[in-house]
């Protein structure tokens, strides 16, 4: 690698030893670990050529899978954009009682494993839980529908925005929020003109996060959305079940959709960060 | 922000009351009730019937597998955190934007297309397959497929928290121990880790999490075959599926301790040792 060399130019020799071998170490875990198996799955589904892979494509189940994935994925992070501001503005905002409580269970999503979820969230939402029954009695179905999908990602989702606005929050000085008072702007005018311009770029990537997450998961979803094929099967599902019916090329040209979704929502977090850094 | 004397900034009072309950209602429903859920269900016929439900051969196994999982990619991820970010945070080179964007990229990747990489490689028709099958050497619908998947999507966790702490704490206290002599070696264990040491069991700590409780990627890859490669997280799906919701809410809510103690250590790590964990959990 050149790298070092360029490196070295720029400043005094380097004094830390060790440089060359957690570099060596990084990359060659990286490539066996991630980049390696990735770069299979990318190269796979041209086996049967781009014809092959544009027929399984866009077969109408694999259409509808993508879509659900994806639709649902960003309505999902929309209402964890406008939640999540809210309870981050409350949590870092207000003192009131419980606020550790609550702010702790925030990070629950992240700890609590998606299979536990998902079991969870089916029973809680089903005909006879504790949510699913109060909900049937005025007329609205959530278990085993889109619905059920869409809540399973709101969980899932929901850590990423607050956790990503709130150290912005509670850096931001309440000066500018004064001066704008003192000039006569309403709390409301503040809140627009000042409070979320500056919030924007961290609400951004937040939503981003949550987006990527969604489009992705599995475990919490597969139990509450009913898989049924058309209706309400997610693109990852569709994957597994390919693999079930050794039907690798279905599976890889699902997953390479998939993958370059990921690659298109990293460009943009990084496109993000550097705004968020430029600040 | 803890004497608020400054009125301008302040918010209506009816408005605060409004984001409070809001927000309370919003965490209690979404993420306390499913929680709660998963101890009820399991104890909806009494302690025994779930403790009984643990206590089987087929549950047993996949505790000790979950366990063997982590066991093993606890230290590898760990020893990859520590390299790379003693590299990205203590070093300049080029290409360091690009490297740390490849170490996150698991987040960003579902775990079921990470399964499905690896069965692209070592499965029955992939790559490697009939090479492998020839050596008689199992790595799909196996242990070393399952690490493989765990390692995978945990590969960021330790990493993640060390960078951003040790590019706080520069290099000055290293290049005098260097200085003075010390090696390589010498100088990590003596200086840097004491630094560390709180970010570390951080990151560490929410490794262990993920590994213990990753469904998507492993389920791709264990087989299902029970009493043999089903992690916890696969044997709760697969005593759910077989409607056996006693001995799967009995398993989950092993989890959910886990889980549980998981965001009380690591509340605790924030609390405690807040200016020696990452700058962006600090509040």
């Amino acid at each position: 690698m050149p790298v070092t060399r360029q490196a070295d130019r720029r400043r005094k020799p380097d004094a830390l030893p060790g440089f060359r071998l957690t570099l060596g170490v990084t990359l060659f875990y990286l490539c066996i670990i991630t980049l390696i198996p990735l770069a299979a799955l990318l190269i796979q589904p041209w086996s049967n050529g781009f014809h092959g892979f544009i027929t399984i494509l866009t077969s109408p189940r694999v259409l509808a899978a993508l879509k659900l994935s994806f639709g649902s994925a960003a309505i999902a992070a929309l209402v964890n954009m406008v939640f999540g501001l809210l309870v981050a503005w409350t949590l870092t905002r207000y003192r009131f009682p419980f606020r550790r409580v609550l702010d702790a269970l925030i990070d629950l999503p992240f700890a609590l494993p998606t299979a536990v979820a998902g079991i969870a969230l089916s029973a809680l939402y089903a005909q006879n839980g504790w949510l699913g029954a109060p909900l049937e009695r005025i007329g609205i179905k959530v278990a085993y529908t889109p619905l059920g999908i869409l809540v399973a990602l709101v969980f899932i989702g929901l850590p990423f925005v607050v956790r990503t606005i709130e150290p912005i929050l509670a850096d931001m000085s309440l000066e500018a929020e004064e001066a704008a008072a003192t000039l006569g702007a309403t709390r409301l005018q503040t809140l627009a003109r000042i409070v979320l311009p500056t919030l924007a770029p961290a609400l951004m990537t937040g939503t981003t996060l949550a987006f990527a997450r969604a489009v992705g998961e599995y475990g919490s979803v597969i139990f509450i959305a009913g898989n049924l094929p058309r209706v309400s099967e997610i693109a990852p599902l569709l994957i597994v079940i390919r693999l079930e019916e050794f039907d690798y090329p279905g599976a890889a040209a699902i997953g390479v959709i998939m993958l370059i979704a990921s690659f298109a929502i990293l460009l943009a977090l990084n496109l993000l960060q550097r705004r968020l850094a430029r600040r | 922000m803890t004497t608020r004397t400054r009125r301008a900034a302040e918010d209506p009072v009816a408005m605060r009351l409004i984001c409070i309950a809001i927000t309370a209602a919003f965490i209690i429903v979404l993420l306390l009730l499913p929680l709660i859920t998963v101890f009820a269900q399991a104890l909806a016929k009494g302690l025994g019937l779930a403790l009984s439900r643990i206590e089987t051969h087929d549950a047993w196994t996949s505790i000790r597998l979950t366990l063997i999982v982590a066991a093993i990619s606890l230290p590898l991820n760990t020893l990859f955190g520590i390299c790379a970010a003693w590299a990205i945070a203590k070093h300049t080179f080029r290409g360091k934007v690009l490297l740390t964007s490849l170490i996150d990229l698991p987040f960003s990747v579902s775990p079921v297309v990470a399964g499905l990489a690896y069965v692209l490689i070592f499965g029955m028709q992939g790559w490697l397959g009939p090479a492998l099958r020839l050596w008689n050497i199992k790595i799909i619908f196996a242990l070393p497929g399952i690490v493989l998947a765990t390692l995978f999507v945990t590969v960021p966790f330790v990493a993640r928290e060390l960078v951003p702490l040790m590019i706080d704490q520069g290099r000055d206290e290293e290049e005098a121990a260097v200085s003075l002599g010390a090696g390589g070696l010498q100088t990590f264990f003596r200086v840097t880790l004491p630094n560390i040491k709180w970010g570390l069991l951080y990151g560490v700590l929410l490794c262990n999490a993920r590994a213990m409780g990753e469904f998507g990627a492993v389920t791709v890859v264990s087989g299902h075959i029970r009493g043999l490669t089903n992690t916890m997280p696969v044997q709760v799906e697969a005593l759910y599926n077989d409607y056996e919701f006693v001995g799967a809410f009995a398993l989950a809510s092993l989890l959910a301790l886990l889980a549980l103690f998981t965001l009380a250590l690591k509340s605790l790590l924030e609390w405690r040792y807040a200016g020696e964990i990452a700058a962006t959990h600090r509040h």
